[in-house]
């Protein structure tokens, strides 16, 4: 039995439909019509203690209402949840006093008042004792540069210093588990780095096991080896990063600065672009390899400047999204 | 018990930072104190044969109901609750180690209480100093006040309860507007505190002692300035605690039922 395992779960959200044409307002004030939305089919994975686990997918996936259930906040219509010997959603209160969660997108510090009293509160709600409460607020003012803003009210704060303390909230209590629901949304580089650097140190050094969404690649790149990539409420892929790179990045953009003008017709080119002052060669790495590419291109043409697109983690997203379709 | 209690600090602390919403508050008590007032000593002096309560006795009552009204009206909407509901915010509330209903009553009772001590004291001193017949009269033999502090103690329990139900609703409604307002105003009148209870048509009077509403406001009041007598007075405290259980059982049934098919808005 592995400390988190999802089996079969699924979930149908009812929505109200709207419908088009005249008086449709008045009529569905009185015969409201509704709208079934799966939102999760069938998921089924299981993830190992100590393990950072990376849950992407596009908008409206399903990722969000996974983290969801796995929190213990919904409860699915069919399926089980097992984590850490627990079922969330039915052992709630036992459960989350062992877990933190960030939503990115919402804030779980209280507005009016610094963040510091917002801790002291959650010191209090999970009945942390004194030193382990001291050692751990210490610890994380360290780690995520608190010192400056802790005393203040957190609706003057800009948005990366307040996530940097909504993550800190959400430590508080060393839980074993952590749940990030898109952590670096609308963070600057800097504020990104730290949060990175940070959830890396706390994984290796307190063995806690990591689920996190995202929209930044960056983010899977620098923490998540494994990834589980969703769509239309599915599995679609799980596995390690490398492994999807090996399958789905091949492509390498090329741009060749050059006053020549040629064409040339191979099977590996996927694509020729003029440009303003040279041409941009798109070429399948799978067939060819690049060194030869170039041997063939500065025999025909004199090259000023060459610039090869190392394979971008976004792109190769973009192109998972277009073979599944989703 | 600790956990619940600092919710309620917190909610007292940052209740007393906001002293111009006191001072109004108080000035818009005395106000409508003495509207009320003026508008039943008009009345009485036109037609004083058929009145239920003496003008001494309401005219303190009034004077009471407008010190503690933060602790006694009932349409009251706890914006951060509501928030959380209309946000999607209630996700972080779910992830604490606690008892949702417990969390929130802690919350709602810590506002209004707070909101209460800031403003009742200048309202009461106030009250006091009119010339008669507008002025509030505390005289009080000690048997009756002690049934009225542990009356007034249910009342604000029950007040808790009571709105925290609305808020529960709003659960299933995902809005406050509405079905929850109708119940708010409903119960406004209902607690007498629009018109006191014993003006209402016999009718209307019987249906009032059943619903759990005039128990909040009318009931502490009216027996503080002695329109109950003590033998009734104690019942009514009977009624208050029956009234307390059957609005906690309530609450946490439709909180379960809610919580279970709970929709977390906005992603």
């Amino acid at each position: 039995m592995s400390f988190i395992e999802v089996k079969n779960i699924n979930k149908t959200f009812k929505v109200p439909e709207k419908e088009k044409g005249k008086l449709s307002v008045l009529k569905s004030f009185f015969n409201r019509k509704y709208k079934y939305i799966k939102a999760i089919n069938n998921i089924s994975f299981s993830i190992k203690k100590g393990e950072i686990v990376g849950y992407i997918g596009p908008n409206g996936a399903g990722k969000s209402t996974t983290i969801k259930i796995l929190s213990g906040i919904l409860v699915p219509d069919s399926g089980n949840v097992v984590i850490d010997k627990l079922v969330p959603y039915k052992n709630r209160r036992e459960y989350v006093s062992n877990i933190g969660v960030v939503f990115g997108q919402r804030s779980q510090l209280w507005w009016d008042i610094p963040a510091i009293d917002s801790f002291n509160l959650l010191k209090d709600i999970y009945k942390i004792p004194d030193d382990k409460y001291n050692k751990n607020l210490n610890e994380l003012i360290e780690l995520l540069n608190l010192k400056d803003i802790i005393n203040i009210p957190v609706r003057q704060l800009s948005l990366g210093s307040r996530m940097r303390c909504e993550i800190a909230a959400s430590l508080l209590h060393s839980p074993k588990i952590l749940f990030l629901d898109e952590p670096t949304i609308g963070l600057d580089a800097i504020s990104k780095k730290i949060v990175r650097d940070f959830i890396k140190k706390l994984n290796k050094k307190n063995k806690v096991t990591v689920i996190l969404t995202t929209h930044d690649m960056a983010d899977i790149e620098a923490l998540a080896k494994r990834i589980i990539l969703i769509g239309k409420g599915e599995v679609l892929y799980d596995g390690t990063l490398s492994n999807l790179q090996k399958n789905y990045d091949y492509l390498r953009k090329i741009k060749v600065k050059t006053k020549d003008k040629i064409k040339i017709k191979r099977n590996y080119i996927v694509d020729e672009k003029n440009t303003k002052d040279g041409i941009e060669f798109t070429i399948d790495i799978r067939k060819v390899e690049i060194s030869d590419f170039i041997k063939l291109l500065s025999s025909k043409i004199s090259i000023i400047d060459i610039d090869i697109d190392s394979g971008n983690i976004d792109d190769l997203i973009v192109r998972l999204y277009e073979e599944y379709k989703i | 018990m600790k956990s619940y209690l600092s919710y309620f600090k917190l909610k007292f602390t940052i209740g007393l930072q906001y002293r111009a919403a006191a001072l109004a508050g108080i000035s818009t008590q005395i106000f409508f104190g003495l509207v009320y007032i003026l508008v039943y000593v008009a009345f009485y002096e036109s037609d004083a044969t058929s009145i239920p309560m003496p003008l001494n006795e309401l005219v303190s009552f009034l004077w009471l109901n407008q010190a503690f009204f933060a602790l006694v009206y009932l349409w009251y909407k706890d914006k951060d609750i509501i928030n959380l509901i209309k946000t999607g915010n209630i996700a972080y509330e779910l992830c604490r180690p606690q008892d949702v209903y417990m969390m929130w009553a802690s919350k709602i009772f810590g506002e209004r209480l707070s909101n209460a001590t800031l403003r009742f004291l200048p309202v009461i001193i106030i009250a006091m100093l009119l010339p008669a017949p507008f002025n509030l009269d505390l005289s009080i033999t000690l048997p009756r006040f002690i049934i009225f502090i542990i009356s007034f103690i249910l009342s604000s329990l029950l007040m808790t309860f009571l709105v925290l139900l609305y808020h529960i609703i709003c659960l299933f409604t995902l809005d406050e507007k509405g079905i929850v307002n109708i119940f708010m105003v409903v119960s406004d009148i209902l607690s007498g505190l629009v018109l006191p209870i014993p003006f209402f048509p016999t009718f209307f009077q019987n249906i009032a002692n059943i619903l759990p509403f005039r128990y909040i406001s009318d009931f502490p009041f009216r027996l503080y300035v002695g329109n109950i007598p003590l033998k009734e007075g104690v019942i009514g405290i009977v009624v208050q605690i029956i009234w307390m259980i059957i609005l906690i059982i309530i609450g946490q049934i439709l909180m379960k039922k809610a919580l279970n098919k709970a929709v977390i808005q906005g992603g």
